[in-house]
């Protein structure tokens, strides 16, 4: 039996008129990396918040881990790792103090704080930096050391909201892979970005949000499949683009469309990989094959391709 | 413009208020972490440490003068101690003017960035997203500044008797000491006014600066200009017409009653009485009330003490009163960092 470790019913939150939030429901597995993914002012700070309790919803229920955020927060927050957007420190404390106060704070006994604190720093490679002062960190070591803030109580999920905004590519390559490990360890993890390509990556499942609704969901092959057709893009590379070929490429079982792009390209989405199907569709239509090339599709096609067509 | 947006309060919402009623846990979960970390932040801080080397030197500077205004004057003085205090020499006040003068300064200094800090250091929604309430956050912090206060106003207050047995050479009697020690939960207490008043502004505003120019308008308004309000408002509530003994009477309570609004006024009473024995009243004296006592004949400790109870509860209410204006404002606000 599979638990669910975040559960919404129609979770809604107004700010006066305006809907910030709309009748979500979302349902987080556990064990799984969930991505809240979409633009900014999509919602998605907004519903963490109420998952965790911070902000009272103005309509619907949430479900945590079994629990109400709002009757049982305490229950809740000693359970539930919570890593904000653009997180901050006490600058004028080191690195270990900080992560003390919040071990204290969560009611971890002294004889365990100091184990608990260096066993966190020394997960996010933090361990040299120690006694320095938070306010002497970088952007990556401070959202570092804010994974490693989180990692002190010890949580069943963890929630991060843009958890690689503002870190460079290489930083936040680096934090994504230590989301892997969390994972692996089998801590749910709920991630939201507006960069969808740069996380599609590490999330089982993601939320597609747009101004307060969670538009479509699911994995990212079975989203490609449902907007696009195809969870895969075949790129065929042909000497002359001939009206034949593409007649032939789209007879193809399993391709869902045929573009020409502006380098002379054929681009088809297809359900599978049809490569060799498109080889033997552009010979036998009189082409000569240049090249062939497949990629999996990427959220930001997806969603763009999503808001371009309407709906499904 | 960004203020009012982050005042914006959360929809009243009746599941908020049912949640609040039937909560787990103690609502005071880890209010002592809180307690220490911050008050280890304020001993730790410059800024704090630059108003106690202040109050250490106005406090020395002051007691001195006056000890030796006593010894010169010494004549048989059955609270050489509480004159201290109280001994002004020109160009000095009296070490009880300057404390006036100090603890709203120090408690302010104390508290004005205590919420608005953590939103702008982006610590806020960190903090509350550990399993404690924001009452234990918001009350911890206040404790936090009053323990602290305490801890310098004792340490002052210690340095004082210390300083006056090297320079009168006679040891203090037990009701100097308990009047001392009364006038010293009296200055914890009116400090207590001003962290409340600090707390609040610094959960309505979202800039530190802006929170300490507010508290600080309120000090000052009080320091200067309440006396001058009081006055002229009393003129005009009971205005003198014909000139009896009764209207200029009547007049001169309604302009004590207002200047009580003002803590500094309520302080001040609380000072004089505590201080000096030989206060029979903290009101408009009539000739008729002084018949049959013996003229500067002092009040025994426990007259004192009931003469200044009004005074005291009232710094007390006041401090409570505030604190929990500044409670549900915190309560009602959007954490979003
Ligand atoms: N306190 C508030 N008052 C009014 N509107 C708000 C408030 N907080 C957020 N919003 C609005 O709610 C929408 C969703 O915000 P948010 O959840 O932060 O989006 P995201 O995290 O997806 O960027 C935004 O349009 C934002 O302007
Ligand atoms: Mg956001």
């Amino acid at each position: 039996m599979v638990d669910s470790v975040i559960q919404t019913k129609d979770l809604t939150k107004k700010y006066g008129e305006f809907v910030a939030v709309d009748g979500l429901n979302l349902e987080v597995q556990a064990g799984e990396v969930f991505g809240l993914l979409g633009p900014n002012g999509a919602g998605k700070t907004t519903t963490i918040l109420m998952i965790l309790g911070l902000t009272e919803p103005t309509a619907g229920s949430v479900r945590v881990l079994g629990l109400d955020p709002a009757r049982q927060p305490l229950s809740v927050k000693s359970r539930v790792g919570y890593l904000p957007d653009q997180v901050g420190f006490y600058d004028e404390l080191t690195a270990r103090e900080n992560l003390t106060y919040i071990a204290r704070l969560n009611g971890i006994p002294d004889s365990q704080i100091d184990r608990r604190v260096d066993e966190a720093l020394a997960r996010v490679g933090l361990e040299k930096v120690a006694y320095k002062r938070a306010g002497t960190f970088s952007r990556g070591m401070r959202q570092r050391l804010g994974l490693a803030d989180v990692l002190v109580k010890q949580p069943q999920l963890i929630i991060m909201d843009e958890p690689t905004s503002g870190l460079d590519p290489e930083a936040s390559h680096e934090f994504l892979e230590m989301i892997l490990d969390l994972k692996k360890e089998g801590i749910t993890i709920l991630l939201s970005s507006h960069l969808l390509y740069q996380v599609q990556a590490v999330c089982d499942r993601v939320g597609l949000f747009s101004q307060g609704k969670m538009v479509l969901e699911g994995t990212v092959e079975n989203l490609a499949q449902r907007v696009l057709g195809g969870a895969y893009r075949v790129l065929v590379d042909v000497e002359s683009v001939q009206p034949e070929i593409a007649q032939a490429l789209e007879k193809i079982p399993g391709v869902a469309h045929v573009q020409v792009t502006d380098t002379k390209k054929y681009q088809v989405e297809a359900a599978h990989d049809i490569r060799p199907e498109a080889a033997q569709a552009v010979i036998s239509a009189g082409g000569r094959l240049l090249g062939l090339g497949v990629q999996a599709q990427s959220l930001d096609d997806i969603y763009t391709a999503y808001f371009q067509g309407g709906s499904i | 413009m960004t203020e009012a947006m982050a005042q914006k309060p959360a929809m009243p919402d009746e599941r908020a208020v049912a949640a609040l009623r039937e909560r787990e846990g103690s609502p005071w979960t880890g209010i002592w972490s809180v307690i220490l970390k911050e008050m280890a932040d304020h001993l730790s801080s410059t800024r704090i440490f630059i108003l106690e080397v202040l109050i250490l030197l106005a406090a020395l500077g002051t007691v001195y003068v006056a000890s030796q205004n006593i010894q010169q004057t010494t004549a048989e003085d059955q609270f050489l101690y509480l004159r201290l205090f109280t001994t002004a020499q020109q160009p000095l006040p009296a070490f009880v003017g300057l404390l006036a003068f100090f603890i709203p300064l120090v408690a302010i200094a104390l508290v004005f960035d205590a919420i608005n800090g953590e939103f702008s250091r982006r610590t806020m929604s960190r903090i509350l997203a550990q399993p404690i309430y924001r009452d234990a956050l918001l009350m911890g912090k206040f404790l936090a500044a009053l323990f602290t206060l305490a801890l310098v106003c004792t340490a002052i207050w210690l340095l004082i008797f210390g300083l006056g047995i090297l320079r009168l050479g006679v040891a203090p009697g037990g009701e100097e000491v308990g009047r001392g020690l009364l006038f010293l939960v009296a200055t914890i207490f009116y400090g207590g006014i001003w962290l409340a008043l600090g707390l609040v502004f610094s959960v309505v505003f979202r800039q530190s600066a802006t929170a300490a120019l507010a508290s600080i308008a309120v000090w000052l308004f009080f320091t200067v200009f309440w006396g001058m309000i009081a006055g002229v408002a009393a003129q005009t509530l009971s205005p003198i017409r014909i000139g009896l003994p009764d209207e200029f009477l009547a007049q001169a309570n309604m302009e004590l009653a207002l200047s009580r609004f003002s803590p500094n006024t309520l302080y001040a009473e609380t000072m004089v009485a505590l201080l000096r024995p030989e206060i029979r009243s903290l009101g408009i004296l009539l000739p008729t009330q002084l018949e049959g006592a013996i003229l500067g004949a002092p009040l025994p400790l426990s007259q004192s003490l009931l003469l200044v109870w009004p005074q005291m509860t009232g710094l007390v209410a006041a401090s409570i009163l505030l604190f929990a204006l500044g409670y549900v404002l915190f309560q009602r606000q959007e954490i979003r960092a």
